[in-house]
């Protein structure tokens, strides 16, 4: 029981993580298509940066709970996936100093190259954990040692590619859907555009991802024992169509929430299709680490389970305080009041 | 180089350029807080352009203490796997209590901060700054008290081929962990003060801004004073906690070779650890190690050769590292108390200003010295006397850790230059204009 809440609590904090970063991660994708001007883009950074830093503070929690939980799975996951990891970590280190870095200079070139890093460091957080997470599904070469046995190639197949590139769509559309949200005028429409024209072509891949998904996982084991579980991808397509829906009648806000249920819909429709395993193993399912052989002792994760229940609930309490702190739009008409 | 020399590198790379931010992240974010709160206490313009003023190199500071804190938490499982497997029950949940209870408030409430000064009650604003200040000391009490189980792991038990949580009250109050957060925080916080100190000496030197950087040095210097002559007191206990607890250590901080009783003090020697013995001694003292070590001036303390070859920690780097610190430490306590004396006179001495400012980074080097005392000394142990340090590695190729390491060296290097470059351009800028003068605005 201890195991499955905490299996459920590891891919829930995964799916928070993905759902709140995932539209400033869309954003710096977008930034060098809709940021034409100088003004375009300040708007763009305006309506990240209060809150990019405490988005990617659940990444942290996620990381930190994989490591306190499954400390053997994130023992073989980490090193595994070393070269991958590493280029998440340096693209988040770019993408974390641009938010300083880049105003303290007028010159475009200065400003220019942080754009550019904000690009960079965006897609490529974005891109690989979705191959990383879509290899996951399919199982990774780990040996009897919990040893990885791959490459960074091995990653790059076509499943891994395309859980890659849904990811990228995913944030894409997550961030323009927060643009229309928090803007008005010429802004506002060219992110309404971006986000109607995104759509079409996430749902295809969405589509072929699960399909694939069939084929080349065993994610649809679990549903097929347990039927009432396919809810949760019917619900999760549902959410996909209904951001389409409120897209269409302008309701920014709404479309914004159902894509946010969307990400956290097909991270949690792996983590589930998963369950029990943490890491299946391609080389043989005997080496899989699963919640029986990775977890962390029984002790600790009780006590574990106390602090995400008292603190959880309060980081999400004053995070939505920050977040109606700063529910206004912004424009290029008000100007900005901020320290740095 | 091996994989495990190569991951030690990239780690000490790693942790020394966090370690370069996160100590005037501690103590800066605390006298911002106290200067916003006279703001809100007595109404006074002055003090609400000193937290902004500060603020604006704190942010600086804080993002980069933000993104170099990541690399940490990622690097203990790329290329540590081994350790965080073995040791993952007690050491990961240690550190997702510290991302639970302390990152998401302080990542929060430093964007309210900086981004609503029109927007929040200056008694909100400033509790908003109150917050970021306890969540960055809160979350180092964990990480030290994560490192203090490294240093002397208690309240656990070997199950299950690895270490297992058995007590979890031990590990948060062992008295040796207290002694590190108190270590550590303190030294932060006399960094800190040098810090305030020496860009306001910077500005009295060129008698501008005279009343503004006259407080805002004079709140540093209490604060430095206070803790300059705590860290003293505190040094003295927790060396003789090392002594008890990592004997080996304290051998290789003082290079004492021959176990003895009523060892000696010796103001300078050359340590040559090839032959186990050192090459000068000069100034010894009888007695007054084991009276430091123990109280006592017979004790016995327990000398390198007493300890196989194996599990030594490097003499030579311990040793200067911790003289280095502790000289360090003493010359914070006569500067501070000597602008103790000079408080009311800043301005007709500035051959003291001028020391100040050349003083900025004193305390940085001690804090790193004082890292290389506890890190390096506990080698060759990554967990004392529970697990080496090369058993701990991860199963990777040396070539991808060296990779890496260049990687770091440059990326870190380039932005280390950015960021110090940038927080001196806006300590020389002073303080923007008094609202009398100017709109306020930006």
């Amino acid at each position: 029981m201890l195991l499955t809440i905490w299996f459920l609590l590891w891919g829930i904090l995964w799916s928070v993580y993905f759902l709140l970063d995932g539209f400033d991660l869309g954003l710096g994708i977008l930034l060098p298509g809709l940021g034409r001007t100088e003004e375009d883009r300040r708007l763009i950074y305006r309506v990240t940066e209060p809150h990019w830093d405490g988005n990617e503070v659940w990444l942290i929690a996620a990381g930190g709970v994989t490591f306190a939980a499954f400390p053997t799975a994130y023992a073989a996951l980490f090193s595994g996936l070393y070269t991958p990891l590493m280029l998440i970590l340096f693209a988040l280190i770019f993408r974390g100093v641009t938010f300083a870095f880049r105003d303290q200079s007028e010159d475009p070139r200065w400003r220019r190259l942080w754009d550019t890093c904000l690009f960079w460091g965006s897609l490529l957080p974005a891109l690989l954990f979705g191959v990383a997470f879509a290899n996951l599904f399919r199982g990774l070469p780990y040996d009897a040692e919990g040893h990885f046995q791959g490459t960074l190639l091995t990653l790059l197949n076509p499943y891994g590619l395309a859980g890659g590139l849904l990811f990228v769509l995913l944030f894409c559309l997550h961030g323009a859907l927060w643009l229309a949200v928090k803007t008005d005028g010429e802004m506002h429409r060219r992110a309404a555009a971006t986000a109607r024209s995104l759509w079409p072509w996430l749902l295809v891949l969405a589509v072929i991802f699960l399909l694939a998904s069939r084929r080349v996982t065993r994610l649809w084991d679990n549903y097929f024992t347990y039927p009432l579980l396919l809810l949760l991808p019917l619900a999760t397509v549902g959410a996909l169509v209904l951001t389409c829906l409120w897209m269409r009648r302008e309701a920014w806000w709404r479309a914004w929430f159902a894509s946010a249920g969307t990400i956290a819909g097909v991270t949690l429709f792996g983590v589930v299709g998963l369950y029990p395993h943490l890491i299946p193993s391609s080389l043989d399912p005997a080496y899989s680490l699963t919640v029986y052989n990775a977890a962390s002792s029984p002790f600790t994760l009780k006590i574990m389970l106390g602090v995400a229940l008292t603190f959880v609930p309060l980081v999400i309490a004053y995070q939505t305080w920050a977040h109606l702190l700063f529910r206004e739009k912004v424009s290029a008409a008000a100007p900005e009041k901020k320290l740095y | 180089m091996d994989v495990v020399m190569l991951s030690r590198l990239q780690f000490a790379v790693a942790t020394f350029f966090h370690f370069l931010f996160v100590p005037l992240t501690l103590g800066l974010s605390l006298l911002i807080a106290l200067m916003e709160t006279r703001y809100v206490r007595t109404g006074n313009e002055e003090y609400r352009r000193q937290a902004r003023f500060w603020g604006k190199i704190f942010l600086v500071n804080f993002a980069l203490g933000v993104v170099t804190g990541i690399t940490l938490e990622f690097q203990f499982g790329t290329n540590w796997s081994r350790y965080s497997k073995y040791v993952g029950d007690i050491f990961g949940s240690l550190l997702a209590i510290e991302a639970t209870t302390s990152f998401f408030l302080e990542s929060t409430f430093v964007a309210v901060w900086a981004l609503t000064w029109d927007r929040l009650s200056p008694r909100l604003h400033c509790l908003s700054i109150w917050l970021v200040a306890a969540a960055s000391n809160l979350s180092a009490i964990w990480i030290l008290t994560a490192n203090a189980w490294m240093q002397h792991p208690v309240g656990y038990v070997i199950r299950n081929g690895r270490a297992e949580l058995e007590n979890f009250w031990a590990i948060v109050t062992q008295p040796f962990g207290w002694q590190i957060i108190f270590h550590t925080l303190t030294g932060a916080y006399i960094l800190s003060g040098f810090f305030v100190m020496g860009v306001s000496a910077y500005h009295l030197l060129r008698e501008q801004h005279v009343s503004f950087f006259t407080k805002s040095f004079r709140l540093g210097l209490i604060f430095a004073l206070i803790f300059s002559v705590a860290e003293v007191v505190q040094g003295h206990l927790h060396g003789a906690a090392v002594a008890r607890l990592q004997p080996a250590k304290l051998a290789a901080m003082e290079a004492l070779w021959e176990t003895q009783a009523g060892a000696p003090q010796t103001l300078f020697l050359i340590p040559d650890e090839k032959n186990e013995r050192n090459l000068v001694e000069i100034g010894r003292i009888p007695g007054l190690l084991s009276l430091l070590a123990f109280h006592d001036r017979q004790a016995v303390v327990r000398g390198l050769k007493d300890f196989p070859p194996e599990e030594r920690p490097p003499v030579l780097l311990t040793f200067l590292a911790f003289r280095v610190m502790v000289g360090l430490g003493f010359l914070f306590v006569l500067l501070t108390g000597l602008g103790w004396l000079l408080r009311d006179r800043l301005l007709v001495n500035p051959l003291y200003l001028r020391v100040m400012l050349y003083a900025i980074p004193l305390p940085y080097l001690a804090l790193q010295a004082g890292w290389i005392v506890t890190e390096v000394g506990r080698q060759p142990w990554i967990v004392y006397g529970l697990m080496k340090t090369k058993d701990a590695v991860s199963p990777i190729a040396a070539s991808q850790v060296g990779v890496t390491l260049v990687a770091f060296l440059l990326v870190y290097g380039l932005l280390g230059v950015l960021a110090f470059y940038l927080m001196a351009k806006f300590a020389k800028a002073g303080p923007e204009p008094a609202p009398a003068q100017a709109g306020g605005g930006e």
